[in-house]
């Protein structure tokens, strides 16, 4: 470096050069670690500029913002957001009320209560089911291990994060909130199961939908049911066991 | 405050709220309240991929003074109680605060003795984000959220003095939050 002056530049003084113990020689007083000497003019020129090639550079990359309100981005496909209550294909309820999820919650979000199912009000296949079933969204981290508790995967997660509020109230999410909307032929619970089946059969997926006996039940029981149209189209293949 | 206090309650106020509520949310500046992991998120909000500049709230100041909302992202912990609140009472009327995340909210997952059980136990809240932490989007949504809040229901002047006298005589009522149980504790 020191022995370099011989290109002329004429910018520093005489640079002083000392020896040290290895013998190797250094510039002391002008040590300058972005030294040009080795540039050419015309970089040299440009050097000022090149600071802002990155700027320039990136007025003709593509806009990496996300125009979120108004374009909304899809999440990742498992992405971990509000909870949902699943039913079987007939309308069923899949949680028993079990509290397995309540039990495996890190932050005691979870609340649930069990009722006993009877032949008045059969919410899900089996003997209990969820009666009551909150979801505290301030406490919910959304760790997932509620999901991986539950045993009939009656819980699972939506990819739904739009979930702010204004109260501590509001935030805590009933069953009628988590409970997922009926699917087109679905028979709204409670009704009986179809027949001839266990809640074992349900959880094997042998039942495919509402037969005729548990439209008929509904029908004499609750027949201003909206989930009726759909559930007894004659066109739709009615369901029952495989 | 100025001379939209001097307004006589009616058609012209109304008039007047729309206005200010629209001017305030448009320009929303932030103070930095940072406290934990939710705070990486915040300021991921505040990068070109997320842009928050476009609600026109692009700088977050670093004094309380010029700031308008407070997010306070992150578990609050009884020794930054205090301090959080100083930070609160030295912004400038009008001011807003956005609890982010669940620690800030309720104390998420910390139930324990060192941690605060929601940032509303010293700060009046006005949108709770859940989230663990929340992604950016979610807190944009909070903040669209509380805009929606500022434009539509900013009361001035002769309402401002009755909607506070209903709002006191609500809190006298209300449960404090240290006395609720159940999930609401």
């Amino acid at each position: 470096m020191a022995d370099s002056t011989g290109k002329g530049r004429g910018r520093s003084p005489e640079p002083r050069t000392t020896k040290t113990a290895m013998g190797a020689t250094h510039d002391v007083q002008n040590f300058d670690v972005d030294s040009d000497e080795d540039k050419s003019a015309l970089e040299e020129f440009f050097a000022p500029v090149a600071g802002f090639g990155v700027t320039m550079a990136s007025l003709f990359r593509p806009v990496v913002t996300e125009q979120y309100p108004f374009e909304k981005k899809p999440t990742a496909p498992r992405y971990h957001g509000r909870h949902q209550l699943n039913r079987h294909p007939d309308g069923l309820e899949k949680c028993i009320g079990c509290e397995l999820c309540a039990w495996a919650c890190p932050a005691d979000a979870i609340y649930v209560e069990a009722g006993n199912n009877t032949p008045d009000a059969q919410y899900a296949p089996g003997e209990r089911y969820g009666k009551v079933y909150q979801i505290n969204y301030l406490r919910c981290i959304f760790c997932g291990l509620c999901i991986e508790a539950c045993p009939t995967r009656a819980l699972t997660m939506t990819n739904d994060y739009e979930l702010a509020d204004t109260t501590r109230e509001k935030m805590i999410f009933e069953k009628d909130q988590l409970l997922a909307p009926l699917r087109s032929g679905m028979l709204s619970a409670p009704h009986p199961m179809v027949e001839g089946t266990t809640d074992g059969d349900y959880y094997r997926g042998a039942v495919t939908g509402p037969t005729a006996e548990q439209v008929d039940w509904v029908r004499e029981h609750r027949p201003e049911d909206p989930s009726l149209e759909s559930a007894a189209d004659p066109g739709r293949a009615q369901g029952g066991k495989r | 405050m100025g001379l939209e206090d001097k307004l006589p309650a009616g058609f012209m106020l109304g008039k007047v709220e729309d206005l200010v509520g629209w001017v305030r949310s448009s320009s929303m500046w932030p103070v930095t309240m940072g406290l934990a992991c939710c705070a990486i998120e915040m300021m991921a909000t505040g990068t070109s991929r997320f842009d928050i500049s476009r609600f026109g709230m692009e700088v977050f100041r670093a004094s309380p003074r010029q700031a308008d909302l407070m997010i306070v992202s992150g578990r609050l912990s009884h020794k930054m109680a205090p301090v959080i609140r100083s930070v609160y009472d030295q912004m400038s009327d009008p001011k807003w605060v956005i609890s982010m995340g669940v620690c800030a909210s309720s104390g998420g997952m910390f139930n324990n003795y060192a941690i605060v059980q929601g940032v509303d136990h010293v700060l009046p809240v006005d949108v709770y984000l859940p989230g663990c932490p929340p992604r950016p989007e979610m807190l944009i949504n909070a903040i669209l959220e509380l805009h929606e809040q500022v434009v539509k229901q900013e009361p001035l002047g002769a309402n401002r003095a009755e909607v506070r006298a209903k709002v006191e005589a609500a809190a006298l009522e209300a449960t404090p939050t240290h006395q609720m149980k159940g999930l609401l504790a």
